[in-house]
């Protein structure tokens, strides 16, 4: 690895001021992508910003309208713990939990999986179905942006020089509401996602579908979240017509490549069959969550 | 989990064979404390890198080291003007014969990088950073040249030519132009022409494989150090370190008594560590830095610049009789080389039809150089190739005919008294049990449901003897030592302590193995050709024999008798004098406390070139299950039985035959090289080179056939090998049934599966 | 660049040394500490193979900095058995015969181990999956997963007993 100078600051400021000092300075929170992307020498910073004790950057906790505040330096594994989280959005922490080896889940974090901005990351389908927005820090001060405006393209971000993003938040659910994400990876562990899909419902007390968000992953060069197949979706229950008109929704929405994980057309054969399982397993548990 | 059959002849009723215990080298490995090749540490030590090539072929014109000798903290540089030129000359150091001056190249390039990844320079500095950064301050200058990778796209008379001197062989005569193709293998019997044309039945197909990888975990490491008057210590994990200390030798011009190799732990090799990649250019640093220098391959660099197999390109044409007779078979191969000649095309010649009774046959072989790593062995090398190819055709086959797999096979399977293709006549074989056992065990009676399939494939590897080395030292205590040259790849040290231990009467824990220096013990060949166990363990126990021939004689000298009236029964010397009335045995430990007034250490090493190995057959098992939508594969349950002549420590047999079915499941379903345009491994790493994780793979049934060798003390036969052979098609068969379509490419990755899906139904 | 000093503990023992700010925690506890238990596979968190616990939480250190141990509490394979005394995943491992060269071996113990300290009584298909971040080329996996297993078995009996 080439050489790099490390610091580790406990606060947001000292953070901010050590991103904008040097040009070249990277944030780093689990290092799960960072550090393998400096040792292939594809990524050279001049700095290393660790973000892990800054107060705030780890942990999860409620906020005061319900919904979830989860530090964007939060390892996977810590965020699987959280009972009260996986019972409210189930989707977003098997999303969470997907990525990687149990090793990588010891660090890996939903604010480097999102700011790795891999078309294929496995926890940005699940945050952007379910209306996730990031706290952002930096020069300017702090912000408020939903997680898909995050997105820039393959290994790029909107965020600001010396921004960092430093909590995720969740909105408060409300009853017959539930998510969930699958992937298709080749093997049974270990992959990068060939294509990924989150699926975000809320139902009406009659098991009608009030809201409905669909994103897809690995399909463009980031992850998209279709209106067309949430639309789809919204009005009646989740019957076999609603199936095939999400179906389609998702395929007609994929703008894959073909690489040495899939082929295009594979990819958007996936996204179709993904987004009809995701969808049942997400129905299912909103109809069991009073 | 396992089942052990033992033929009616098989005379058990040993007191260690045949039993599990803990192995002696196991404490250490369980508590981190065992040293692989990267483990060492010696005073004064570099670390050295090498520079590789980026181009897949490219003239090399020039390497200016200048800047990198003058960086502080560096200590030499290397390049190919370094090494001596060798003339071609073919070696016995590995399984296989090795041309010297194609693996001197391959160590470190002369004029030509002839795959990407190949070795162009080495450094040697203070700290890992500043030769990392001295790597990045040699500069050379390369002319890029078309590559061609591809076996069939190498062969063709327009591809872009790898090496001037290279004119291929075995055709009825020379040609005058060179070309990629650097030999044909033949082997015929009979007239196949005419028997297929007359066949009742015929089945055709063409099958294709990708480069795959050994995949061991641990990446070659050594540490080396050349003294100024020229002696050499070598420290590296290998799978032969009197083979290492062979190249090392050839490669620099040493003498071979100049290099003493010390065996390291070694972290897997499957073959891929039965030649030399990094000893002898960490010589060369240490000699021009007159220091120890250590060098590591990075896991990106043992996938870019280490042997894989071949990929290839198998067609097999098969004529039968209407009742299931196969009467004629016709098999043409072409493999991959890699950047030298020296592809396992002829072994899978040799193996292609080792299981069947065929009268006519013609198998052809083509050995083709390609702008990839030069391929290493990989675990029976070349047969679980041609085995795919020939399995899937007879599966066909016994679609077609309707008939049971197992029982086609055993209808036409070699038997004791048949004459193998590949010359020998088989005798003492299992291979008729080994498929009864499988149709005997229960998965093959399991039902299967909707998406879901059934595969059959047998396999068949020859396991060699060749030379090994054993000593075994009694102790004045009465505890021994048995020392080899073989380092243990598998658990083979247990298995040499338990044969010493059967001989002289004693406890497996009563002998304790050494892997010994090159310095310390006789020579011995590689551990490969699964032949550690049956010629290492033959020596083993001719060794011990001989130290109870010792005892024996101590034991009759102190009674006054004739040795003829000494046996030597559980570990004691019993008097059969009945003159001597209840004289009182004399054990192993009384006599070794008085070896030196009774003639001195008692101690022997016997060298042999052990001959009648026996050949290894298995058969397997798999049953899968399809997701229709997705492609993906679920292997459901595999069972995999295998004639091992005798299981001498029957959990580490199992564990071969485990090992060998996750590296040929992984062949199938998931890992091949991937290549970019310019020829540059795209996939040189972990995460998308996919071999098997624990939970890809169900448990994996054994069956171990105990048919024993009659040539082997304890009848062990070879084992490590032949479960590699038929995993490829017993997981393509059991696909192709799941899905109703023959699935002949592998690897079998779910877009690949979906498409013949879908394709079937259009 | 100048070197970082950390201070850290390992194996429950206090440990101190200098660092260059790219150096990773295996390289640091090979190189530094002498630990060469835990093994380089990959070096990119494929393979497991360097596995160790930071503050009781399994990580491959190969993607953890050496800088970032300061003040935290590393355990190695090197401190899973207890003087001569071994774990019992380590003795079911010996008696089961779930290692063949022994590459792999500490960093699926250090995984196992993790395994069972959050989950006494995994079944074979949580335990594949936990292990799943290891690599192991010679075994199959089949008897590490019956070592693995009978570990658990006999460590919940032990408990019960106690």
């Amino acid at each position: 690895m080439a050489q790099f100078d490390y610091v580790a600051p406990t606060s947001v400021e000292d953070a901010v001021k050590a991103l904008v000092a040097a040009p070249a300075a990277k944030a780093m929170a689990g290092g799960t992508d960072l550090i393998v992307q400096m040792r292939a020498g594809r990524a050279k910073p001049a700095t290393v910003v660790d973000l892990k004790r800054i107060p705030g950057a780890i942990g999860v906790r409620r906020a005061p309208d319900g919904g979830f505040i989860i530090g964007a330096a939060t390892a996977g594994a810590v965020i699987g713990e959280d009972a009260a989280l996986a019972r409210a959005w189930p989707g977003v922490v098997e999303a969470a939990n997907l990525i990687g080896s149990t090793q990588v889940q010891g660090r890996a974090s939903l604010g480097g999986n999102l700011c790795n901005a891999s078309p294929a990351a496995d926890s940005v389908p699940a945050l952007i179905a379910a209306r996730a927005t990031c706290v952002i820090v930096g020069p300017a001060g702090r912000r408020e942006a939903a997680v898909e405006t995050i997105q820039a393209g393959p290994g790029r971000t909107s965020l600001q020089p010396g921004e960092f993003v430093l909590e995720l938040r969740l909105p408060p659910r409300p009853s017959h509401a539930s998510d969930a994400y699958q992937r298709l990876i080749p093997r049974t562990e270990m992959d990068i996602a060939v294509v990924g899909v989150g699926v975000n419902l809320v139902l009406d007390a009659d098991g009608r579908i009030a809201e409905a968000h669909v994103a897809l992953g690995a399909v463009a060069p980031s992850t998209l979240l279709v209106a067309e197949a949430g639309a789809a979706l919204v009005g009646g229950p989740l019957d076999e017509a609603a199936l095939q008109r999400l179906d389609a929704a998702a395929q007609a929405a994929c703008r894959p490549i073909s690489d040495k994980r899939g082929t295009a057309e594979y990819r958007t054969q996936i996204a179709g069959v993904l987004a009809r399982r995701v969808a049942r397993i997400a129905y299912d548990r909103a109809k069991a969550n009073a | 989990m396992s089942d052990v059959l033992d033929r009616p002849d098989a005379g058990a009723g040993f007191a260690v064979v045949g039993t599990r215990p803990v192995r002696p080298d196991g404490f250490d490995k369980v508590t981190g404390r065992a040293a692989f090749g990267a483990d060492l540490v010696m005073p004064g030590m570099l670390t050295g890198r090498i520079k590789r090539s980026p181009h897949a072929h490219a003239r090399i014109l020039g390497i200016d080291a200048r800047k990198a000798l003058a960086l502080p903290g560096v200590k030499a540089v290397v390049t190919g003007a370094d090494f001596p030129d060798l003339a071609s000359e073919l070696v016995e150091g590995g399984e296989a014969a090795s041309n010297m001056r194609d693996l001197a190249v391959n160590v470190m390039a002369r004029d030509k990088a002839l795959y990407e990844g190949h070795a162009v320079a080495a450094v040697a500095a203070i700290s890992p950073a500043i030769a990392e950064a001295a790597l990045d301050l040699i500069e050379v200058t390369y002319e890029p040249l078309p590559h061609v990778i591809d076996v069939e796209a190498a062969m063709a008379p327009d591809a872009p030519l790898l090496h001037a001197h290279l004119f291929t062989e075995g055709l009825e005569s020379r040609p005058t132009l060179p070309s990629n193709i650097a030999k044909k293998h033949q082997f015929v019997r009979g007239d196949v022409d005419a028997a297929l044309a007359a066949a009742e039945v015929t089945v055709e197909g063409r099958y294709t494989t990708k480069a795959v990888h050994q995949g061991y975990i641990e990446p070659h490491a050594c540490v080396a150090a050349m003294s100024p008057d020229g002696q050499c210590q070598v420290w590296s994990s290998s799978q032969g370190h009197f083979m290492v200390r062979t190249y090392c030798a050839k490669v620099l011009a040493l003498d071979i008594s100049d290099i003493r190799v010390t065996p390291a732990e070694i972290g897997g090799g499957f073959g891929g560590k039965t030649t030399v990649y990094l000893e002898p250019v960490a010589l060369a640093l240490s000699r021009a830095a007159g220091a120890p220098v250590k060098l590591v391959m990075s896991r990106d660099e043992v996938f870019r610049a280490t042997g894989p197999t071949s990929g290839g390109v198998i067609e097999v044409k098969l004529g039968a009789t209407r009742d299931g007779t196969i009467t004629a078979a016709e098999v043409t191969l072409k493999f991959q080389a890699g950047a030298f000649p020296g592809s396992p095309v002829g072994t899978a010649c040799m193996t292609a039809l080792a299981c069947y009774d065929v009268p006519n046959f013609r198998i052809v072989g083509w050995d083709v150089v390609t702008n990839s790593p030069k391929v290493a062995a990989y675990r029976a090398p070349g047969a679980p190739i041609s085995a795919f190819g020939v399995e899937s055709a007879v599966d066909q086959l016994a679609r077609k005919l309707g008939a049971d797999p197992i029982e086609l096979r055993a209808k036409n399977g070699a038997r004791n008294g048949l004459k193998a293709p590949y010359g020998p006549t088989f005798q003492a074989i299992g291979y008729q049990e080994t498929l009864q056992a499988l149709k005997d065990h229960p998965n093959y009676a399991v039902p299967l449901g909707p998406n879901q399939g059934r595969g059959v494939a047998v396999g068949f590897w020859f396991n060699v003897g060749g030379e090994s080395t054993a000593a075994v030292h009694v102790g004045e205590d009465g505890t021994a030592t048995v020392v080899t040259g073989n380092p243990d790849i598998g658990g083979s040290r247990a298995s040499m302590a338990i044969m010493a231990a059967e001989v002289l009467g004693v406890a497996a824990e009563d002998v304790r193995p050494v892997v010994a220096d090159t310095a310390s013990i006789g020579y011995s060949m590689l551990t490969g050709g699964s032949r550690t166990t049956f010629a290492t363990g033959m020596a083993v126990v001719r060794a011990a024999e001989k130290v109870v021939d010792e005892l024996k004689r101590r034991a009759a000298g102190i009674w006054s008798v004739p040795v003829e009236q000494v046996a030597w029964q559980g570990g004691k010397a019993i008097c059969l004098d009945p003159a001597k009335g209840d004289t009182p045995p004399l054990t192993l430990k009384g006599l070794a406390g008085q070896s030196a007034r009774t003639g001195g250490p008692i101690s022997a090493e016997v060298s042999l070139n052990a001959q009648g190995a026996g050949p290894g057959f298995a058969a397997h098992l798999c049953d899968v299950e399809v997701d229709p939508e997705t492609g993906h594969v679920k292997v459901l349950r595999y069972t995999a039985a295998q004639d091992v002549g005798r299981a001498i420590h029957p959990a580490y047999v199992e564990g071969q035959m485990q090992g060998g079915v996750a590296q040929g499941v992984g062949w199938a379903l998931n890992e091949e090289y991937i290549f970019d345009a310019e020829g540059r491994m795209e996939n040189a790493g972990f995460l998308d080179y996919r071999v098997p994780v624990a939970s890809d793979l169900p448990m994996i049934d054994t069956v171990m056939v105990e048919v024993p060798n009659p040539r082997h003390p304890f009848g062990a036969k070879g084992v490590g090998e032949a479960p590699i052979v038929p995993p490829l098609a017993a997981v393509a068969s059991a696909v192709s049934q799941a899905i109703g379509v023959r699935m002949a490419d592998l690897p079998l990755s779910p877009p690949k599966i979906r498409a013949a899906i879908d394709a079937k139904g259009a | 660049m100048s070197k970082i000093h950390v201070t850290t503990t390992v194996n429950g023992d206090l440990a101190e040394f200098l660092t260059d700010p790219q150096t990773t925690l295996l390289d640091a506890l090979r190189d530094a500490l002498g630990l060469t238990g835990s093994k380089e596979g990959c070096g990119s968190g494929d393979c497991g193979a360097c596995s160790v616990l930071v503050d009781g939480r399994l990580v491959c250190s190969c993607l953890v900095l050496a800088a970032e141990a300061e003040g935290r509490r590393i355990e190695t394979i090197e401190g899973m058995a207890k003087g001569g005394e071994l774990h019992p995943l380590q003795q079911k491992f010996l008696e089961h015969a779930a290692l063949q060269c022994g590459f792999c071996t500490p960093g699926l113990l250090v995984a196992a181990k993790a395994l069972l300290d959050a989950n006494p009584d995994p079944t074979e298909e949580e335990t594949r999956y936990w292990l799943a971040g290891n690599l192991c080329r010679c075994t199959g996996y089949d008897k590490v997963i019956r070592a693995v297993l009978d570990a658990a078995a006999e460590m919940r009996q032990a408990r019960r007993a106690a």
